[in-house]
């Protein structure tokens, strides 16, 4: 008897189970009309002074603006500045704010504000990570350093509405910097009187399209339209919703639950059939997937060997099969998108492409002439990367390549991610997976990392002639010489295979077809200034 | 104590109601008996003896790639399909097995000849010295996994040893409490009362005794560590620590099958087959053994 | 008795100061810090941060100020979100893990135990394959696939229920699931086996000759002993349940501590790394000197350290 009570008891509770998972599902299927944006993992913080990842540039390009920002094509326009005026020399800029501009809080924007949030992020005390993004405002790295005071830093406000900038050097490129989170205002009163301004929604104040209202630590950011915005007529959408995840299964999941509308992150063993559904965008995005080799281990110390393992790659199959994002393939270092010295050029079209891909006879040719014809007397060689699905299916594949065309044994190795970057930075590696994405919309976000002593030439390249056109480059507005100065820096790099450059990045978005309006940056930003939901 | 040992005789150790049949003979007559234990033994078999031979017999080994034929779904080229790279799955399967059932062995091992032991005598002993035991494994525990692991990725060079360090290491902690409690119980039945009166040493009483006592909870345990260790190695190898791709676990093609569930569910699907086959026989087998060695099923 | 409990709460405070002080040194010891980045920082920038987060201390000095700090309760700043301290990491991720952790645990109790009893009475019986069967997938498929398959089934395929989030209770059940799943089958076994083992006992054959019915056997006298090594592995589970699972954390996207534990260390977030172990580990430790005194109630006869034995 008491036994068959038990069973029952037992088929009773999940039977209750069962009906209240049937009872709770959730209703309707329609999106909102608002965006709800997967943007990534938990921002570090939105103090756009402090913040250094793209979540976190993403959010801040919503709730500030800076003196300018930039068109789909990279081109800046008046944004906080309604206009500018420099110096022949490069060296003076004098920004001048648009009448009326305000904080959220109704309060004006002053270029105070600017000046403010630019000595700030420079004070060593304050201790922020890209305070080097403004090291190009005169006596930036200096009063950085604790060798000058803040008085001596070429920032100014003449009066409200007019900042005159200073720069250490003449920089081409400066008014696509002022677009930079980095170099954002912040509002100077609210700051000084709350230096955890940033962490509540309640005193951050911004001063760009949107405003946030609520932040839910690892879940969730809400943003609703900043009516105090300057442009706000343009603003069509009332309310922004960013979830916070750093799983690309998690982002498709609520993707194709209908949580969110559009996300970055989602694998791509998913892009074929999101495409086949229109609901994949893919955009250009300013960085370059590379292997880099350390040019002082032996073997990879000799030209020849680097040359040949570069030339044997099939980078199209390893585009069309592995990462499937539509990538162009690299056959130069520098990714297109960045403008050359003539009006609508760009930089990657006036170079070409250096070598040819999948040339496995010149690879094969190559490997002979260094003295292992076929692989034969070649140790064995190493190639790390670091731990993520989609890396070491590329590794595995350019090991099959390898040991096909060429005859070479590579044995792979995967790294926990600060492990591997201490690795590869003391440059106690072989081969090593890379990827570079710019800065700011210049070739030269690129190329300086290869200049000796550089902190990111992880591949301890040196090469006083490369070293020299870098700085040549640096040191003129003249676009015709930058450029040329740049075209052949980036020559000795392919010549001397520094690096195996794989292909371009592009920007894989999951997006229902209903979002339109938004904005998309190369440097990887989007913008939902002018975005709606139909 | 209010009574002294009576010194043993041997008269005393020997004497017998039955006819002497030697504890592994007795043990494996009954084993033998068991057809769920059979099962069990004959599936591990069979597994094992796929991971040995089936490499052999396949045309592809685990790292040939044909990119243009990846994702495929399974075919009679391809009896398990292929994966991201268009390499054959069931080569890799089969390949898997040879480091997951390695890991499945070591696992038990660690348990069995560290959990068992150190629990056995922190139980029997009890007191100070099991009070000092508890509070060590407490303290391993308590310090987080991932930090050793880092510590001996860089350490050591990756490779299935690294991976048997990891678990060595921290690998015995429940079986060590679950062993402990099981002892604290049984000591004070009549039984091993009785042995102690008859004089028999703390080695004789915790391995004659109470350990075999304990069989059932071990034996749960030990089909729980197994798969568990299973899965830890692939989020080992995640790390670093690992066997290095091309080669894979069953651990790690399940966790790349997940990323794939949607669009390829074989993927997840034959690996996933072959732990939960594996862990079906362990645990008949499991259960066979308990029943074979269980002191108290002797007739 | 008195005496033993303030001698284990003492070894107790010994465990946690060799978990810190071992933690500490392991964590400095690992390569890479908190601000190592991909594009690595300029020396100069990279001295002003360390000098902010006094990181540019000698590392006897920096454990000496931990514990200062920590013995007024003060976690410390985490290094990796600005302007937020540990105690807030925790205070708002605790409750969230803990609530997950509160339903996962109760429901491999609540299924586990009776589904154990169940295979024990009908040992060898349908309903004891059942459970066994059941209980062996259940043990082999880890969470983060049962999470996975789940969300396919209910989240995807029938749109029962939402794939991740956090809030209303439709959020709660999937992950508790997941949770849930490995343990309830492990309590499952667990219980069926060690039943068995009462059940086999001299008491229980005793109390069967006289007539008792197997079920009141089962639940007055073999329950409570065969519960032990249940009891014993829920102490730390309920400690590592209720500080939050990374993977199942992970996968539904919910703000709670366990996000928090494995990425602080990829993360090299020092503070967050020690707060977090700090938290887990006093927990742990309450957790099994809870599982010591159970011994007691479960078993009589069993005695504790301090009181001696022979």
């Amino acid at each position: 008897m008491s036994r068959s009570r038990s069973v029952t008891a037992l088929v009773v509770i999940l039977l209750l189970l069962l009906a209240s998972l049937a009872a709770s599902g959730c209703g309707s299927k329609s999106g909102p009309k608002y965006l709800r944006f997967s943007v990534g993992a938990e921002p570090e913080t939105l103090d756009p002074r402090k913040s250094t990842g793209i979540p976190e540039s993403t959010v801040q390009a919503q709730l500030f603006e800076g003196l300018t920002t930039l068109d789909a094509t990279n081109k800046p326009l008046p944004a906080m500045a309604e206009r500018w005026e420099i110096s022949p020399d490069g060296l003076r800029y004098k920004f001048f704010l648009r009448p009326g501009v305000k904080w959220s809080n109704g309060d004006p924007v002053t270029a105070y504000d600017f000046e403010y949030a630019w000595k700030t992020t420079l004070s060593p005390e304050f201790g922020a990570k890209y305070a080097y993004q403004l090291f190009y405002v005169k006596n930036g790295e200096a009063y950085n350093k604790g060798l000058t005071t803040a008085d001596q830093v070429g920032v100014k406000a003449l009066d409200d509405r007019t900042l005159e900038v200073v720069l250490e050097k003449p920089t081409a490129y400066f008014l696509s910097l002022t677009s930079f989170h980095t170099l954002y205002p912040v509002p100077r009163r609210i700051v000084e009187a709350n230096p955890k301004w940033a962490a509540e929604p309640k005193t951050l104040i911004g001063n760009g399209p949107f405003k946030i209202t609520n932040w839910v630590h690892n879940s969730r950011i809400e943003l609703v339209k900043n009516d105090q915005y300057w442009d706000a007529a343009k603003v069509k959408m009332p309310k922004l919703d960013f979830i916070l995840t750093e799983s690309g299964s998690t982002e498709i999941a609520m993707f194709d639950n209908n949580q969110i509308d559009m996300g970055d992150n989602a694998p791509p063993a998913e892009y074929p059939r999101l495409k086949k559904e229109g609901r994949l965008q893919i955009s250009p995005y300013l960085g370059t997937y590379f292997f880099s080799f350390n040019v002082e281990k032996a073997p990879l110390d000799n030209v020849k060997v680097r040359q040949a393992l570069s030339l044997a790659i099939d980078r199209q199959s390893i585009i069309t099969n592995v990462v499937k994002g539509e990538q162009r393939v690299a056959l130069a270092w520098v990714p297109p998108g960045l403008a050359d010295a003539t009006p609508n050029s760009d930089f990657r079209s006036v170079g070409g492409d250096y070598f040819k891909d999948g040339n496995i006879e010149t690879a094969k040719k190559l490997l002979a002439e260094a003295g292992y014809p076929d692989g034969k007397g070649l140790p064995a060689i190493e190639l790390i990367y670091n731990t993520h699905d989609v890396h070491k299916a590329i590794a595995e594949a350019l090991q099959e390549m390898w040991r096909k065309n060429l005859g070479v044994d590579v044995r792979l190795a995967n790294q926990e991610w600060k492990v591997f970057i201490n690795t590869r930075s003391k440059g106690a590696y072989q081969i090593a997976r890379h990827g570079w994405i710019g800065d700011y919309a210049d070739p030269m976000t690129f190329l300086d990392m290869f200049e000796t002593g550089s902190g990111n030439n992880d591949s301890q390249y040196k090469n006083p002639r490369y070293d020299t056109l870098i700085r040549l480059a640096k040191s003129t507005v003249n676009p015709e010489i930058r450029m040329k100065a740049m075209h052949e820096a980036e020559r000795l790099l392919m010549d001397d295979a520094v690096l195996a450059p794989l292909y371009f990045y592009t920007r894989v978005t999951l997006v229902k077809p209903n979002v339109k309006g938004y904005q998309r940056s190369v440097l990887g930003h989007v913008y939902f200034k002018e975005a709606y939901v139909e | 104590m209010d009574f002294t040992p009576l010194k043993p005789t041997a008269d005393m150790m020997q004497k017998q109601t039955r006819p002497h049949l030697g504890f592994r003979q007795d043990a494996w007559l009954r084993l033998k008996k068991n057809r769920a234990a059979l099962g069990g033994l004959s599936i591990i078999l069979f597994i094992s003896i796929l991971a040995v031979f089936g490499p052999l017999l396949s045309p592809y080994s685990y790292s040939d790639q044909t990119l243009a034929n990846a994702n495929q779904p399974p075919s009679t080229a391809h009896w398990f399909g292929t994966d991201n790279l268009g390499r054959d799955l069931a080569t890799r399967v089969c390949y898997g097995a040879r480091i997951s059932l390695s890991i499945g062995v070591v696992a038990s091992l660690i348990n069995l000849g560290i959990g068992v032991i150190y629990g056995g005598i922190s139980g029997y002993f009890g007191g100070r010295i099991d009070s000092v035991m508890m509070r060590i494994v407490d303290i391993l525990y308590g310090i987080p996994l991932l930090l050793y692991v880092i510590l001996l990725m860089v350490v050591l060079k990756p490779g299935l040893l690294n991976v048997f360090i990891a678990l060595g290491l921290v690998y015995w902690l429940r079986m060590a409490r679950i062993v402990r409690a099981q002892v604290l119980g049984l000591k004070e039945l009549e039984f091993v009362l009785a042995a102690r009166v008859l004089g028999a040493s703390p080695q004789r009483l915790i391995f004659g005794h109470l350990l075999p006592n304990s069989l059932g909870p071990i034996i749960v345990t030990l089909t729980l560590s197994i798969p568990e260790a299973i899965f830890i190695e692939a989020f080992l190898s995640f790390i670093g620590l690992g066997v290095s791709a091309p080669m894979a676990s069953w651990g790690v093609l399940a966790s790349e099958g997940v990323v794939t569930l949607r669009s390829y569910p074989f993927q997840l699907l034959w690996p996933a087959v072959a732990i939960s086959l594996t862990m079906l026989g362990f645990n008949f087998l499991g259960d066979g053994l308990r029943d074979a060695l269980d002191p108290r099923m002797r007739r | 008795m008195f005496k033993s409990i303030v001698g284990r709460i003492l070894s107790m405070v010994l465990v946690l100061w060799v978990i810190i002080t071992v933690t500490f040194v392991l964590m400095h010891a690992i390569p890479g810090g908190p601000f190592t980045a991909e594009k690595a920082l300029p020396e100069a920038v990279m001295k002003n941060i360390e000098a902010r987060y006094r990181l540019n201390d000698p590392l006897p000095k920096q454990y000496v100020d931990y514990w200062a700090n920590l013995l007024k309760g003060d976690l410390g700043p985490s290094f990796k979100y600005e302007s937020r301290t540990v105690n807030e990491i925790i205070a708002e991720g605790f409750p969230v893990s803990a609530e997950l952790g509160l339903i996962a645990v109760s429901f491999s109790v609540l299924i586990g135990i009776p589904a154990g009893m169940a295979g024990a009475l009908y040992q060898n019986r349908w309903p004891d394959h059942l459970v066994m069967l059941l209980a062996t997938v259940g043990i082999s498929v880890p969470s983060f696939i049962l999470a996975t398959v789940l969300i396919y089934i209910f989240a995807l395929w029938l749109q029962l229920l939402p794939a991740a989030m956090w809030g209303s209770p439709e959020y709660v059940i999937l992950p508790a699931l997941a949770l849930a799943g490995m343990p309830t089958a492990f309590i499952a076994r667990l219980t069926r086996s060690s039943m068995l083992e009462v059940l086999a006992q001299d008491y229980i054959r005793t109390a069967r000759a006289k007539g008792i019915a197997p079920f009141k056997i089962l639940w007055l006298h073999a329950l409570k002993n065969a519960l032990l090594p249940v009891v014993t592995y829920l102490g730390p589970m309920i400690a590592a349940i209720f500080t939050g699972s990374f993977v199942i954390e992970s996968i539904f996207a919910i703000p709670g501590l366990g996000r928090h534990f494995v990425t602080s260390i990829y993360n090299r977030d020092y503070t967050v790394i020690l707060g977090i172990t700090v938290f887990y580990s006093a927990l742990l430790v309450v957790m099994n000197f809870l599982v010591d005194l159970a011994y007691l109630w479960l078993d009589p006869r069993i005695k504790m350290d301090g009181e001696d034995q022979h």
